[in-house]
């Protein structure tokens, strides 16, 4: 079975194949068929080899299927890898990947760019699937352009209307700042370790290169790079909100639970690396912390309501990067797995609820669904239990686990938990505000559930791993056993363990006061002098889609305007135009007139014999 | 005698295609295409070839062909073929093909004399690509000069003749500085060894000192950096691109420019090493200025053939960046660079000749909203701009790749400034997608009765480019084993 791991991929890749070729050509069931079909099989196939992988108790497999890119002493391979941390992602791609198809079936049936979409969202998955497969870098890469690639296209799926083209391409271009600084680290690890394949790399670099050593921080800030772009963190966050424009389930599937945490992947497969360069590692922390706290100050004040989602993916991915940076590696890909379940559900049950209102987005024109609505209603508070880490919830598990690992990882650990801390009272606050002003209060839109069978399956599935989800064990112990050994098992107070539980429900407090029972008043508190400014600043994403606007896009496309003519050009132009006059000039001594050329010659004669004379 | 076949078979063909005019106008085109597919046929026929070294030669060759021509002064009809000439060999006459069909609807005037032309420039190109005595190689390079100015001046479109001046006089006077080096290097190999020489491994031997040696080279190079083009010889590009007809725009992109990079690899390099040493942070610069400087030029065109012409230098820049980085990644790089852009750039000028064929326009301030009217064309377009940005999966990423990791082993700095220019191709590619094929459609912008999708047949043409892409792509083991013959005995 394991021989035919290269069948998870090669299914979604058929699937997309099939679509593309028939180009819009085949009956709506059939799209269905093949798009979600291909990434059932491929989670069959995921399934079983992984458990052949765990039971036959090997750490790794490989299996190489050709040569790639040989040239001098540098090569790479189609060539695949499989280990504890493979598994995990393989089982959430294909898996939460094939309820978000099914769901798709469902929810796109009206659009007349039906089978588009399923082509996409196959090549994406066969995409994801490479690059969490993949055993060196290089491959790892073209998953990586890939996953964008679809991103983007997924974004911009609604094409008639610029506004999304705009935000399709500002997701692309900005990812791919983070992409260049990538693949800079690429070249580097080469150049210094000569070679790209992810274990043979770990295992040099541990070898040539000391703890804390100028190419170890060199090369893992480069990937850092990459990572904070497709992953959504300072300074590269400010594509994923716009990146909503896509239809939702796009935004449940790259941008919630699989393309977005490739980042953190990236970290976690490349984790040796890491801990090597310690100060790039805590950088990891910060950005993680600042990130999450910013995105999740953010969320409070949005009212789209796949924006509050976005900005709380921004917020939950910073949890993520915050266990990196302590060296929670399993922690951090526990988090990573259970936010896909949770925020999966969300944003699902979120597109069933802008359906159902006819694609009404804003949520204070919602309100007091919860009677028409239920089975968005009921997804929705137990997502958003699990977003907001109530006890026993998935979230609880991961969201802990992070938290109580940076407060035993020593130095400035106990300020990255209380940061943590405080981000978690604000997940509280957002994810329940959500909650009561859709679902709570006056009814504005009446609205009936639309969905099917295949839009509400997913959404129990889901609720159901977003219950439950914090008691699987992650087969990663083999992988991070190295890293991990460092510190002892966690024996926190009995006064940490309260407060930790204790912030999420005061914060649903918090939340209800505000939001459901109007005891307090959230308007009063925008309306005066530094809340209104706190909250201008907050909503506009923290001024940073203005500052790169002033700093990098306008100056470029004036300067590219400036320059449209090519200022190149214009100057060979002058060699021309310097001829030309030349020319203009001789052309006037051609008279016609005898006496004229006559009296040249004369002249001519002078001058030359007076320069005779004088020499 | 095989390489001699080559070329003739051409410039028979182009001769053929003239005549057959005169029977029916619809006939030079298939003449043109049989002669092509010959061509093609006997090229894939030296592939089976055991490399060998011929005795008055070094490294291993497919086909060697050395004859008399002109004795006298010790120039020879010297042909030889290796792993990197078969490439862009091929690579000319699948692109002479493409050009072929991109012609096949667009050219009704004077088709035959159209074909003679177009088969004559290839002829050139294919000496070019297989001439080892420097003479012959200029003669050559002056073969194909001709046709295609008077290609770009009889088809071209509103400003065709100031193009086609633009580009005659920018190549005659780098071809001219580039004989003088050639005549150079062979008085200096009178002087060394008592002889007049051209031939190429002769002139191998030829000890220089530095400065002249530099002197030479930069003559060579500014013959080829013209072609290439780089920054700052690139301006006649972009006109002549802008007015040139689908099949001349196919041809000077995918085919001549990759004369240029040839050259260096073949000749600038190999005959100065040291110079071309010394020069290499100089040209690296260069490099890396065109492939920022022209993306962003690109960014601003509204003309689509002048935007794609400039992403054309840009991507060039690549090239010389791998050349002169000079090792084995690097110039592989540079080799696979100048395969994938042939088929992505000419894919691309034939998507835009094709639209300004339907509404009668280059300006792409009159387009928008085109998918839903034009779904394949879409579709292909996306394909091939995303291939023109170095998605990984097809040609140009392998290249770009190779080029940039080769070339992070000299400089990091200008390693670093070059990828900057992955970004920059993301921003323009992406803008053209938006700004051609997406957003909502008006029709009162454009005349858009014949804004009809690509036909069966043209289809053919895009399909068989877009298979290349994706093998060189996936399998590039197959182009990377062909030109690694050639660099073996480079390095």
């Amino acid at each position: 079975m394991l021989d035919l791991i290269w069948l998870l991929p090669a299914f979604p890749l058929a699937g997309f194949l099939i679509l593309a070729f028939t180009g819009g050509g085949l009956p709506k069931p059939v799209v269905a068929t093949v798009g979600a079909g291909s990434i059932g099989l491929a989670f069959i196939v995921a399934a079983l080899s992984s458990y052949e992988f765990l039971s036959s108790g090997q750490t790794s497999f490989q299996l190489t299927l050709w040569e790639w890119m040989a040239a001098g002493d540098f090569s790479s391979a189609f060539s695949f890898y499989l280990d504890g941390l493979t598994v995990v992602m393989i089982l959430v791609i294909s898996g939460v990947g094939f309820l978000i198809h099914l769901y798709s079936t469902g929810y796109m049936s009206d659009d007349p760019g039906y089978s588009r979409f399923f082509a996409y969202m196959n090549l994406f998955v066969a995409a994801m699937l490479v690059l969490v497969l993949a055993d060196n870098l290089v491959l790892l890469y073209l998953g990586w352009e890939g996953v964008g690639l679809c991103s983007y296209l997924l974004i911009g799926f609604w094409y008639e209307n610029p506004a999304n083209g705009y935000a399709a391409r500002k997701a692309f271009v900005v990812t791919r700042v983070g992409d260049t600084s990538m693949a800079l680290g690429l070249f580097l690890l080469f150049t210094q370790l000569g070679t790209l394949n992810i274990q043979e790399l770990m295992h040099n670099a541990g070898q040539q290169w000391q703890v804390g050593s100028g190419m170890a921080v060199a090369a893992s800030l480069l990937l850092l790079g990459g990572a904070v772009g497709k992953s959504a963190q300072l300074p590269l966050q400010t594509w994923l909100p716009d990146a909503m424009a896509g239809p939702t389930p796009i935004s449940a599937l790259i941008h919630a639970a699989t393309m977005v945490t490739a980042g953190v992947y990236l970290i976690a497969r490349t984790h040796l690396l890491f801990e090597l360069a310690p100060t790039v590692q805590s950088l990891v922390a910060w950005v993680g912390l600042i990130t999450l706290l910013m995105a999740g100050f953010t969320a409070l004040t949005q009212h789209d309501i796949k924006r509050i989602l976005a900005y709380s993916t921004i917020s939950q991915i910073g949890y993520m990067f915050l266990g990196l940076g302590v060296g929670a590696w399993s922690a951090a890909v526990f988090h990573l797995m259970t936010h896909a379940f949770f925020k999966a559900l969300l944003f699902l049950a979120a597109g069933s609820v802008i359906l159902s209102l006819h694609h009404e987005q804003s949520i204070f024109k919602m309100g007091g669904l919860r009677k028409h609505l239920p089975v968005s209603f009921w997804s929705f508070i137990v997502g958003s239990a699990a977003l907001t880490a109530l006890p026993l919830t998935s979230g609880y598990f991961s969201k802990d686990e992070i938290l109580l690992a940076a407060l035993e990882s020593g130095g400035s650990g106990t300020l990255l938990w209380l940061g943590g801390v405080i981000g978690a009272l604000f997940t509280a606050i957002y994810s329940f505000r959500l909650v009561f002003v859709v679902f709570f209060g006056e009814c504005h839109h009446p609205a009936k559930e639309v969905s099917g069978w295949n839009m509400t399956a997913p959404l129990v599935v889901l609720g159901v791993l977003a219950l439950l989800g914090g008691w699987i064990h992650i087969p990663v112990d083999a992988v991070f056993s190295h890293g991990e050994m460092a510190h002892e098992e966690a024996h926190p107070s009995l006064f940490i363990h309260a407060l930790m539980i204790a912030i999420p429900i005061i914060g649903v407090g918090i939340s209800y006061l505000f939001f459901c029972s109007r005891t307090w008043s959230a308007e009063k508190l925008v309306q005066s002098g530094l809340g209104a400014a706190l909250h201008k600043f907050w909503f506009s994403g923290w001024g940073m889609d203005r500052l790169y606007q002033a700093v990098f896009v306008t100056p470029f496309v004036s300067l590219a305007r400036l320059n449209r003519k090519d200022i190149i050009d214009l100057l060979i132009g002058l060699l021309v135009t310097l001829t030309s006059q030349a020319n203009r000039l001789l052309v006037r001594t051609q008279t016609g007139y005898l006496r004229w050329y006559a009296a040249s010659v004369m002249a001519g004669v002078i001058i030359l014999i007076a320069i005779g004379a004088l020499l | 005698m095989i390489l001699a076949w080559l070329i003739l078979i051409l410039f028979v063909g182009g001769l053929a295609a003239w005549l057959a005019d005169f029977v029916d106008p619809k006939l030079p085109r298939v003449v043109a295409l049989i002669f092509l597919a010959v061509d093609g046929l006997l090229l894939l026929n030296v592939l089976g070839a055991t490399p060998f070294t011929p005795a008055d030669a070094s490294g291993e060759w497919l086909a060697y062909l050395k004859a008399d021509w002109m004795p006298r002064f010790e120039i020879y009809f010297q042909l030889g073929m290796d792993g990197l000439s078969w490439l862009m060999a091929i690579l000319t006459v699948f692109l002479g093909i493409m050009a072929t069909g991109a012609a096949w609807n667009e050219i009704h005037e004077r088709a035959g004399f159209f074909y003679f032309n177009l088969l004559w420039t290839l002829a050139g190109v294919m000496g070019v690509f297989v001439a080892l005595d420097l003479f012959l190689f200029f003669f050559f390079w002056e073969v194909m000069l001709i046709p295609m100015y008077l290609i770009i001046a009889i088809w071209g479109h509103e400003n065709k003749n100031y193009a086609a001046m633009k580009f005659f006089i920018f190549t005659q006077v780098s071809g001219l500085l580039m004989l003088i080096g050639i005549l150079a290097m062979a008085y200096f190999h009178y002087l060394q060894f008592g002889v007049f020489s051209f031939d190429y491994f002769a002139l191998q031997n030829v000890q220089l000192a530095a400065n002249t040696s530099l002197l030479v080279m930069l003559l060579f190079f500014v013959g080829f950096g013209t072609k290439l083009p780089t920054v700052p010889l690139h301006s006649w590009l972009p006109d002549a691109h802008s007015q040139a007809p689908t099949a001349g725009s196919v041809i000077l992109a995918g085919i001549l420019l990759k004369t240029g990079a040839y050259g260096l690899i073949r000749f600038t390099v190999p005959l100065f090493e040291d110079a071309a040493r010394a020069f290499a942070p100089v040209a690296m610069t260069l490099a890396a200025v065109s492939i920022l400087y022209c993306a962003k030029v690109a960014f601003a065109q509204t003309d689509l053939k002048r935007l794609i012409a400039y992403t054309s230098v840009s991507h060039m820049g690549f090239v010389t960046l791998g050349v002169f980085a000079w090792n084995e990644q690097a110039v592989q790089g540079a080799v696979m660079t100048m395969l994938a852009h042939g088929l992505s750039a000419a894919a691309l000028f034939m998507l835009a000749g094709g639209l300004q064929h339907r509404i009668h326009t280059r300006n792409m301030e009159q387009m928008g909203g085109f998918w839903p009217r034009v779904p394949r064309m879409s579709v292909i377009a996306l394909f091939f701009s995303i291939a023109a940005l170095g998605m990984p999966g097809l040609g140009n990423f392998v290249g770009e790749f190779l080029a940039l990791i080769g070339a992070f082993q000299i400089s990091i700095t200008l390693t670093a400034i070059a990828a900057l220019g992955l970004i920059l191709a993301s921003v323009y590619s992406l803008w053209v997608l938006q700004k051609v094929f997406q957003g909502s459609y008006e029709n009162d912008k454009v005349d858009d009765a014949a804004l009809v999708d690509l036909s069966r047949q043209e289809m053919v043409f895009y399909f068989a480019m877009m298979a290349g892409l994706v093998w060189m792509g996936v399998y590039p083991g197959t182009f990377l084993n062909l030109s690694a013959m050639t660099l073996g005995s480079l390095f």
